[in-house]
């Protein structure tokens, strides 16, 4: 008989209107790793949630089983002091407290007086050894990257004598050599014994990493795949989330490429807004043809991020230098508005920070970018030319809602990136720089979003995709440059490219940058 | 579930009845007089304009304009000072000082806009500023209002000859056109949006709300015409009124404001210039509170050094009581008008009643929390922050 240190027996949970969970069961046997996959809203967060008392005992019906024992939980406080702590996609940090301050928060080592500052740094630093976190402590979390934040989080979860760590999209924000890192010390942890319970959307992650892969579709269980052998792929386990076979992840496109060139970018250098004496795209030239994607490839912190918004109306950095030109004609962009009207449009990474406005309508974003499409003469809305817009792009997009009058905030990722989308569709632009535009969606939403890049290319617009996920890269672009610390180090075509290629792109310029280090 | 969300939708409007009536008790109906109803509005005309201003700041995130007082003040001191001390004339005098209100608000809306001072210290600042150059321009003295054709601008009342007798008559004829202009322009906005295949909402809930309203519209001008007639200061109430809920509801400009409180990296990178939408909260509120000034200078008689003491928090307080979010992004003029008549009805009340002064303070300070207590944990139950 197995050796289960949770169980979760008949889980059903409701919100007003939805079953979110519907009779789901979850074994997961003590010092493994267990997979919790499904496609966006299948309930794998709000069952991590019943888990740790996010949502209290009561407000849902079944057992939950852990150690042996059934447990009641109220509040995250009872399932923390059990020992399971989870770890959610939106890091819980504070940027302007240290790493110290920050893994001790709400559990503060106490002294006679106040907190004892010297135990707690001592402690911090022992956890941070163990997750192989090398700062020091007192540095504040503002001024360490999401890779670290993420060991914060981690070094955090140790310090409250963890036995079950469960992590929400732990990767997600993540480049791959940091993602490679994170989840091999997942590996180191359970050789010591514990147990985790990771959600994830990288499937070649989670082939990686899991012993066991539970998969959830529409609030229950479907199945729970064993990989102790390491033998499933990624298609086996697609095939468990869509309930069917994606025989091609990246929807076929027609090739439209033109001979002209639809946007082009001459020696663009941007320093960093704060530190002003730091470039952060140095010498950075590209040019992107009518009707073709190009894939802007590279590590984090590479800077592609930093020139797309630079461009976009200089609304990243400093001491900006170089020529963009749109069809052609130099364009000067000075701000945002002065990009739209020249036919540029950013679509950021960060689609709830920068991109859209949560508290309000599908209707009222999808607008926003050119909503004087949308208004009579002297800037007077037409509430009902703004619903049509809204209700067409719905069609179009296929985005899930019940109404396009619902609020952004209520949608689930994969449906707020489509509304995105269908926003800066809406302001009808001849170049669209997609950055990181299938982050946190789920595969089916994911294939979707191609199809749409496929259908904007068939436009005859240019496409610029910046993303982080190779396998994409080479799925969708036409042509691919790789960026490294701020500079362009590589440029080829989708047929001479490879995984392989790009990141010895990347490694060659790290030493040759090294090389030349010496040689000053 | 329905009657659940028209409630919650109107909760504001059911507590301003149940306020009316119970201060209507409490008054042995006093309240309800023709000079008490007519006072009502007037008495409270300055929070009414100062919250359309108040509301813009708000709606950019929680953002407040403390100086309004003290702007208040300073256009009322200048106004007097004008008309008293000097001949220029009623009219270039009004000008002026509108020009002065305005000027005010360029200083702060360039400070806040465009230099990134964060309101709170900016207004705060201004505050201290404005109240001491209003006492400066009045040498700490009581100056007061006598120039009849000022007077007459804003605080006289319409008066047919002829017609207006014992009943202001005018008043009434005005008030039951103006419900039947409702009515007619309710039925014709349907007609049309049926007409180009819009979808209408149903019939029997929209008229039984343009019903009301109309009646409020003709009981209201019944007061009136049992009282002065229609006092000119309302006219200039309705035209602040109406421009800020036409620019709030209906146009891309106000939408700018709702957008910035919503999410102001956001609403950047849509092409918006926030800094223009910054500036133009706080040019417009200053704007309103030189028009209160002028307004609190004709009403009053006079202007001291202490016009306008806490008009800010009055303005601030209606804002919040009728439903804008204290962190941005929401917030309606209708809502804010019921939010001021609201805090207008228990002043008013209180006062008829004979309430002592301190007592009034702790009452309005415990109907401030408890409506926004309400506000925050009716949003905690529709699920949202």
């Amino acid at each position: 008989m197995a050796d289960y240190i949770l169980e979760m027996r008949s889980i059903t949970k409701e919100f007003p209107g939805v079953k979110a969970l519907d009779n789901v069961n979850l074994q997961v046997e003590r010092g493994e790793i267990h997979a919790l996959v499904g496609e966006n809203g299948a309930g794998k967060s709000t069952l991590m949630n019943v888990l740790s008392g996010t949502y209290p005992y009561g407000t849902y019906t079944g057992d939950i089983i852990y150690n042996g024992e059934t447990c009641q939980f109220h509040t995250l406080r009872d399932s923390e002091e059990k020992g399971i702590v989870i770890i959610h996609q939106e890091l819980a940090l504070i940027p302007e407290l240290s790493i110290g301050e920050n893994m001790f928060l709400g559990n503060e080592r106490k002294g006679r007086f106040g907190i004892n500052w010297d135990k707690t740094y001592h402690e911090a630093r022992i956890h941070m050894d163990q997750v192989g976190l090398k700062d020091d402590a007192h540095t504040l979390i503002k001024d360490i990257g999401t890779g670290k934040q993420q060991l914060v989080e981690i070094a955090k979860a140790l310090a409250k004598k963890v036995k079950l760590l469960i992590l929400d999209e732990p990767t997600s924000s993540l480049n791959e050599a940091d993602s490679k890192m994170l989840l091999d010390l997942l590996l180191s942890f359970k050789e010591q014994g514990m147990t985790s319970i990771i959600i994830s959307h990288k499937l070649n992650e989670i082939a990686y990493v899991a012993d066991k892969i539970t998969v959830l579709r529409d609030g229950s269980t479907i199945e729970t795949i064993d990989n102790s052998t390491r033998s499933v792929d990624e298609d086996r386990i697609i095939r468990g989330m869509v309930g069917r076979e994606l025989s091609d992840r990246y929807p076929s496109r027609e090739h439209h490429i033109s001979d002209e060139i639809g946007m082009e970018v001459k020696n663009w250098t941007v320093h960093h807004p704060v530190y002003q004496e730091k470039i952060v795209d140095d010498n950075v030239s590209f040019y992107v043809r009518k009707g073709e994607v190009v894939g802007f490839s590279g590590l984090q912190g590479a800077g592609r991020t930093e020139l797309a918004m630079s461009i976009f109306g200089h609304s990243y950095g400093t001491g900006i230098t170089g020529q963009v030109f749109i069809n052609g004609q130099e364009v000067h962009l000075h701000n945002e508005k002065q990009a739209i009207e020249a036919g540029l449009a950013y679509v950021t990474e960060d689609r709830k920070g920068n991109g859209l406005i949560l508290p309000m309508s599908i209707a009222v974003n999808n607008t926003m970018a050119k909503i004087s499409k949308v208004c009579t003469k002297g800037n007077i809305l037409d509430f009902q030319k703004e619903k049509q817009v809204a209700e067409e792009y719905k069609e179009r997009m296929r985005t899930k809602t019940p109404s396009v009058m619902q609020d952004v905030g209520n949608l689930s990722g994969g449906n707020q990136q489509k509304v995105l989308l269908s926003k800066w569709m809406f302001a009808d632009p001849e170049v669209l720089i997609l950055d990181e535009p299938t982050r946190g969606i789920d595969v089916g939403a994911k294939y979707e979003i191609y199809g749409i890049i496929n259908r904007l290319v068939a436009m005859g617009k240019s496409v610029i995709m910046i993303s982080s996920e190779l396998p994409e890269i080479l799925g969708m672009c036409d042509r691919i440059y790789v960026m490294n610390e701020g500079k362009m180090v590589a440029e080829m075509t989708a047929q001479e490219a490879s995984q392989e290629k790009i990141m010895a792109a990347i490694l060659k310029s790290e030493k040759k940058e090294e090389s030349e280090g010496v040689t000053e | 579930m329905k009657l659940q969300t028209t409630l919650k939708k109107y909760t504001m409007v059911i507590a301003l009845v149940l306020v009316f009536i119970l201060f209507s008790i409490l008054t042995q109906g006093r309240l309800l007089k023709a000079q008490n109803m007519s006072n009502l509005l007037l008495q409270n005309s300055y929070v009414l304009v100062l919250a359309c201003g108040m509301l813009l700041c708000i709606l950019t995130g929680g953002n407040v304009d403390l100086s309004v007082g003290s702007t208040v003040c300073l256009v009322g001191a200048l106004c007097a000072q004008l008309l008293d001390k000097t001949s220029v004339p009623a009219i270039p005098t009004i000008l002026i000082c509108l020009a002065v209100g305005a000027l005010i608000g360029v200083w702060q809306g360039f400070w806040i806009g465009y230099v990134h001072i964060p309101p709170f210290i900016c207004t705060l600042s201004g505050m201290f500023l404005f109240r001491g150059i209003g006492r400066v321009i009045l040498s700490s003295k009581t100056v007061p209002v006598k120039n009849q054709s000022f007077l007459n601008i804003f605080a006289s009342y319409i008066q047919v000859p002829g017609l207006d007798d014992k009943i202001k008559w005018s008043a009434f004829i005005v008030g039951v056109v103006v419900a039947a202009g409702l009515l007619i322009s309710f039925f014709l906005g349907r007609a049309s949006k049926a007409k180009k295949g819009y979808s209408v909402d149903a019939l029997a809930p929209a008229l039984a709300k343009q019903v009301i309203i109309a009646a409020l519209v003709v009981f209201y001008s019944w007061k009136l015409a049992n009282y002065k007639g229609i006092p000119v200061m309302l006219l200039w109430i309705l035209a602040v009124v109406f421009i800020y809920a036409f620019i709030t509801s209906k146009t891309a400009f106000g939408r700018y404001f709702y957008a910035v409180g919503g999410n102001e990296k956001a609403t950047k990178l849509s092409g918006i210039d926030t800094k223009k939408v910054y500036f133009m909260a706080y040019a417009s509120m200053s704007f309103l509170a030189g028009l209160s000034g002028l307004l609190m200078a004709a009403r009053i008689g006079s202007v001291n050094g202490d016009t306008g003491t806490s008009f800010e928090m009055d303005a601030i307080g209606s804002c919040f009581i009728g439903g804008a979010s204290a962190y941005g992004g929401s917030g309606t003029v209708a809502g804010i008008c019921i939010g001021a008549i609201f805090l207008g009805v228990i002043n008013q009340g209180m006062s008829i009643i004979g309430l002592d002064n301190n007592w009034q303070y702790i009452v309005k300070g415990l109907v401030l929390l408890v409506a926004v207590i309400f506000d925050v944990v009716s949003n905690h139950k529709t699920g949202k922050a």
